[in-house]
């Protein structure tokens, strides 16, 4: 959906994900590299790593394919 | 509960890490971005009020089914889950695809094709400003108090599950949202709820994948309830597993109901009350651009509104199965919210059973990952209260302001009145969240109330739709002879307690199971004193009703696009989804 200007909601949506799953990632990251003392259950999973890479590949996808720059090529070559 | 005991708890279920604070803010920061940006395509009352009616279907499709997916909902089914089983899933399935389904295919092009504003201003063009103002009046006073309801009851949650303070959190998310709302109006509303949508997903979907794996699989979760079931002495512990099976009588499930109540009550009234006339969810499926986008959006909805039990019934599930007193490692019971939260509750360390969803984020989910589950709590809140917000601008603007107080009103000065009516309304949601701090009874009579106009209001509008002999007059009196006997019954109950066993049909019957027959029985009511009034009062003509009514509405016909784009297609593949889950949860 446009919203009348050049951000496509799918933008921020990728922004979104992309910034979550970052920060999740590097805190898992930063966990196998040193282990937390109160480990949540089934913590050998390591769900924030895995998780947190899963949502910062799709918010990155999101942000690319609805970036601004390509919503005004994609406009132009509408109109 | 006693909110001063509530702030005086020094317990809390959760502790958050910089790591998760990092998350909230940056939640925060995107959404008054969002309604920055958006302000500029927000000056028209078509754009204020209907977001511009552009929404593609997706958008339309997932904000009409997040405007429903608020925190409160989640966290509240999930604690039913662990209090009934999986009948609850019945909320999600039966008691709301067929309904969803339903407005795509037969009511959504009544509802595109006379361009109104609201459900309220489809009743004036059909039966004449007195149903129109009934309506309105009740669905706006409701909605506002609604909305501070559920933040009153939010931000006890926030103080019980993470010690926040009750008067910031209330602050701080309502004037968020005042803000986002007021600038970019339902446009901005349905952004956040788009982008809350994905949140939700993004926050709740490890529970089950992890709860599954801890438990060994459906066969290992059936297994464990019935043992940790049986260990408490539970009557047919089965149950809290099959959604059919036990409903043959009202003695056999947890719930006490039978299947005639689910059916008729849930399936057949409520849902469709709710699903295809509360403006609140409408309102989103009003802003598409064209009516197969408008026939599409519900049956996006309703795809994976199939799913939200996932995320929200399955956690419960797992609760009842995987959770133990992490001291004694004796099974954990969940208990009503005013017992677990009285000051004897908290001395205990008792949890209620709208926590069953925060303990298990909190069971699997670390730093990082629990910020995000929590946001995606608080971004659930929001988004239902500004869902909240804007329905009630829009039927205060058009259908109290525009029909009753102001009927010359210019298009820039509805807008202005809009922006106005969403502070308004953010402030009476906040003096209501107050009140209710302060009278906590006020609460159970209030949410009862919501319900009251539902039932009538689905009986009105689809005789309105389609029955051309339905009269102005059997509009008006069916609707409020709808609403006083659900009222009625609701104060006979009260009352009379033993009276339960009339309006419900079995002295068995909880809470949930007297909503289902005190709806069904409302909505016969309303039908019935709609048809006897309109049989002997004076039919409005065809050339009046034409575009409002079955029959004298030509349907535009869809543009030649393959079967994959046509809604009818989409609809016979979630209805066959639908069926496939009550067989295989039978």
């Amino acid at each position: 959906m446009k919203s009348g200007g050049s951000l496509s909601i799918w933008f921020f949506i990728g922004i979104s994900l992309a910034v979550n799953g970052a920060v999740i990632f590097a805190r898992g990251i930063y966990e196998l590299v040193s282990p937390p003392e109160h480990q949540v259950v089934l913590y050998d999973f390591h769900a924030n790593v895995w998780w947190g890479g899963l949502l910062l590949i799709l918010g990155v996808f999101f942000s690319l394919r609805f970036s601004p720059a390509r919503e005004r090529a994609r406009m132009s070559g509408n109109s | 509960m006693n909110p001063a005991l509530v702030m005086l708890s020094s317990s809390t279920l959760v502790n958050l890490s910089p790591v998760d604070l990092v998350i909230i803010v940056f939640y925060f920061a995107l959404v008054l971005a969002i309604g920055l940006y958006l302000k500029e395509q927000a000056n028209t009352g078509e754009d204020f009020f209907m977001a511009g009616r552009e929404m593609t279907a997706w958008v339309a499709g997932l904000a009409f089914l997040s405007a429903n997916l608020g925190s409160l909902e989640l966290m509240g089914w999930a604690g039913n889950a662990y209090k009934y089983g999986i009948l609850a899933a019945h909320w999600y399935w039966i008691g709301a695809i067929p309904a969803m389904l339903f407005l795509a295919l037969v009511m959504m092009p009544f509802y595109h094709i006379c361009k109104t504003h609201s459900v309220p201003g489809y009743l004036k063009l059909r039966f004449g400003p007195g149903s129109q103002t009934l309506a309105s009046v009740s669905f706006a006073f409701m909605t506002v108090l609604m909305s501070g309801i559920n933040m009153y009851a939010m931000a006890v949650v926030m103080r019980v599950v993470l010690g926040w303070n009750i008067h910031v959190s209330i602050l701080v998310s309502s004037v968020t949202v005042a803000i986002y709302v007021a600038l970019g109006g339902l446009r901005s509303a349905i952004f956040n709820e788009v982008l809350q949508f994905f949140l939700i997903w993004a926050g709740a979907l490890l529970i089950p994948i992890l709860g599954l794996v801890e438990a060994g699989g459906w066969s290992g979760l059936e297994a464990k309830i019935l043992a940790n079931l049986t260990e408490l002495h539970v009557s047919n512990p089965g149950a809290y597993t099959h959604a059919w099976s036990t409903l043959g009588n009202f003695g056999d499930n947890p719930m006490g109901i039978n299947w005639v109540g689910i059916v008729f009550g849930l399936g057949a009234v409520i849902s469709m009350g709710y699903w295809t006339t509360d403006f609140l969810v409408v309102q989103r499926v009003l802003a598409a651009k064209d009516l197969r986008s408008a026939k599409l959006a519900p049956i996006i909805g309703a795809a994976f509104k199939m799913m939200v039990p996932f995320i929200v019934i399955l956690p419960g599930l797992l609760g009842l199965a995987l959770l133990r007193d992490p001291h004694t490692g004796n099974l954990l019971r969940l208990v009503p919210a005013d017992l677990a939260w009285s000051d004897a509750g908290q001395a205990a360390g008792l949890h209620s059973f709208d926590e069953v969803l925060p303990l298990m984020l909190a069971r699997y989910c670390g730093p990082g990952l629990l910020g995000l589950g929590i946001t995606a709590l608080i971004a659930g809140f929001m988004s239902g209260m500004a869902g909240n917000v804007s329905a009630f601008a829009t039927v205060w603007t058009y259908d109290i302001y525009g029909a009753l107080i102001n009927k010359n009103a210019s298009d820039q000065s509805k807008v202005t009145m809009g922006r106005w009516c969403t502070v308004l309304g953010v402030g009476v949601s906040i003096g209501t969240a107050y009140l209710v701090m302060n009278a906590q009874s006020i609460m159970d009579y209030v949410q009862a109330l919501f319900s009251f106009f539902i039932a009538p209001l689905f009986g009105t509008v689809i005789l309105g739709m389609l029955w051309k002999r339905a009269t102005p007059a059997g509009g008006f009196w069916g609707l409020l002879a709808g609403t006083l006997s659900s009222v009625g019954m609701y104060v006979w109950v009260k009352v009379d307690p033993g009276a339960v066993k009339y309006v419900a049909l079995s002295s068995q019957a909880q809470d949930q199971a007297q909503n289902m027959f005190r709806a069904l029985w409302c909505w016969l009511i309303c039908v019935v004193v709609t048809v006897v009034v309109s049989l002997v009062t004076k039919p409005k003509t065809d050339a009046e009703l034409a575009d409002l009514v079955y029959g004298l509405t030509p349907i535009p016909q869809e543009e030649k696009v393959s079967i994959f784009h046509r809604p009818v297609f989409w609809a016979v593949i979630v209805g066959a989804a639908f069926v496939a889950l009550q067989i295989i949860f039978w």
